[in-house]
């Protein structure tokens, strides 16, 4: 079984968002880096799969040299090894990221076989394009279902599951396959020390495709006004229990 | 002319419909397989084939396909809905052109302006989009909906040519859920608790409040990750985006992935112990205290109100 996994990097963003002098971007100087929380359980299911059935899991990136971290953090986690497409730092558009990861794919695939599964997160924390991994499954010719919180294979099927109001939603596609995985498909481990360790050592082939005109072109980032709101303070400790009371009688659900 | 693809008919599609007709064209429909009770629209442009009996992404982006090529409208738009982003994105494969998702204003034009959501509505991005025709959908309940008033649209119903491929991915199964009780995203009060609850034992005072007040509870992002709380409880970004009459939050700083889950509540209330915490600016009523201290006082107080 082969089976990849498509991840960005993003800042792990605290209380309150701080953009650039430029407006282009989030102010990271501050700021952690991870993947995107869908993502997380795209790695998890992957490596859990190649625990189940054997093969070869592999988590791929496109993003600036900085990224290789979240591709460790992937291999530390359990996936075999990465492929890095080396940005700039400028943002990509998703149709010329679609585009760069199905190149990819390809130069893979011609030499090591198809990916029986590629995950990528329905969408992603910072962009939420909702695009890349439907656009990736028709360059290459694959069945892709989203926004799916279940995973699991049956004979040389998949079986997608979706949760929608009053239950789950079933697509079974046929394999090779395109999947989009939500948050809450499974619970992602944590990596272990050793694992951190071995994850230094596991092999990462860098690419540096170039970067077309961006479609979908980002003029600026804006920070919303905010509410303007100004919390009225009912009380210190338990004292402020009644006025508490007095605030859900008013609005009728005491 | 410009092409509204309307999943169902309902608050999201009049929205969409207003932003739509705020681009200052005709505006006809799609639906698959029946035609949505929607008023404001010229033609309601009908695709039937079995397929469309349950949900099937790929043939409804084909149908549009079709339709693209046979009214060349100037944009297609839809609600902003997991299904909404779904077929337009299908379609935006397609047809090899960008799609932007989850706008909240645009103004006509080539390229168009686009003002959209990122980070769950934490930031906005203004863009240009690229391409003929634009594919957008519009963010839920960031515009005010059209009031489905006016003339009866026409109903046009048409057979668009699917393939097998276009047929294979559709819902084979809807496997109905146990009855877990209020579901978070309909609940008229949600209590909430971050880690600051300590341990998943540390939920039973936040379960009795929202008990008494016919509630559910939800919990912040590291409490699932904790493993303390099923998924199903998480409010956020990646988790469920609610709507209920008053959140009422404890021990929850505010980060910008929790607060993309609550923007739909009516009133917040918050517990916290730190006065500076984030979720402040956000809040309506705060409470500076622990919320092991506060939360078992206000259901005591609860009960004493209603005589028990």
């Amino acid at each position: 079984m082969r089976v990849l996994v498509c991840v960005k990097r993003v800042p792990l963003t605290g209380g309150r968002m701080v953009l650039t002098e430029n407006a282009q971007a989030i102010e990271t100087r501050h700021l952690g880096f991870t993947i995107s929380p869908h993502e997380e359980c795209g790695v998890e299911e992957a490596v859990r799969i190649v625990e189940a059935h054997g093969g070869e899991s592999v988590v791929l990136t496109l993003g600036p040299k900085e990224a290789e971290e979240q591709l460790r953090d992937a291999m530390a986690l359990g996936m075999d090894r990465a492929i890095h497409l080396v940005t700039d730092g400028e943002e990509w558009d998703p149709q010329a990221t679609a585009s760069a990861i199905v190149d990819a794919i390809r130069e893979d695939e011609s030499a090591n076989g198809p990916f029986d599964l590629v995950f990528f997160g329905n969408e992603s924390a910072d962009g939420g394009n909702y695009q890349v991994g439907i656009r990736v499954a028709y360059s290459l010719g694959r069945p892709v279902a989203t926004g799916l919180k279940g995973v699991t294979f049956e004979g040389g099927n998949v079986r997608c599951e979706q949760e929608v109001a009053g239950g789950r939603d079933v697509y079974v596609l046929p394999r090779p396959a395109v999947v989009g995985v939500l948050e809450g498909l499974n619970l992602p481990r944590y990596p272990s020390v050793p694992a951190k360790l071995r994850a230094q050592r596991k092999p990462v082939e860098s690419r540096t495709p170039s970067r077309p005109e961006s479609r979908l072109e980002k003029v600026r980032l804006v920070v919303p006004e905010g509410q303007g709101k100004e919390a009225v303070i009912l009380g210190h400790g338990p004292e402020a229990a009644p006025a508490v009371v007095e605030v859900l009688q008013q609005i009728g659900v005491a | 002319m410009v092409i509204v693809y309307i999943e169902e008919a309902g608050e999201l599609a009049q929205q969409a419909l207003a932003f739509a007709h705020e681009l200052g064209e005709p505006l006809h429909a799609l639906a698959a397989g029946g035609a949505p009770a929607v008023a404001g629209v010229e033609t309601i442009h009908v695709a039937e084939d079995d397929v469309f009996a349950s949900h099937a992404p790929a043939a409804i982006a084909q149908a549009l396909v079709e339709l693209v090529e046979r009214l060349a409208p100037t944009a297609v738009v839809a609600a902003g809905t997991e299904r909404g982003n779904e077929v337009l994105a299908h379609a935006a494969a397609r047809l090899d052109v960008p799609f932007s998702a989850n706008c909240v204003a645009a103004t006509a034009g080539d390229p168009m302006h686009v003002t959209r959501v990122r980070w769950g509505g934490s930031l906005l991005e203004d863009a240009r989009l690229h391409g003929s025709p634009k594919l957008l959908t519009v963010q839920p309940h960031a515009v005010p909906a059209a009031e489905n008033t006016g003339d009866e649209p026409e109903t046009e119903a048409f057979a668009p040519t699917l393939s097998e491929g276009d047929r294979l991915v559709r819902v084979v199964e809807r496997v109905a859920a146990a009855d877990g009780g209020i579901s978070l995203a309909d609940a008229k009060v949600v209590v909430s608790a971050g880690r600051g609850a300590g341990s998943p034992e540390g939920f039973g005072i936040i379960e009795e409040l929202a008990g008494l007040l016919g509630g559910a509870v939800g919990c912040s992002r590291a409490v699932t990750m904790a493993g303390w709380r099923p998924h199903t409880d998480q409010v956020g970004q990646t988790g469920t985006k609610i709507a209920p009459e008053i959140y009422i939050a404890c021990g929850i700083s505010g980060a910008t992935q929790h607060m993309a889950g609550c923007k739909g509540a009516k009133a917040l209330l918050a517990i916290n112990t730190d006065a500076d915490a984030p979720i402040l600016a956000s809040a309506d009523y705060a409470v500076i205290g622990d919320l092991h201290e506060v939360v078992p006082a206000v259901s005591a107080e609860l009960r004493k109100a209603r005589g028990d």
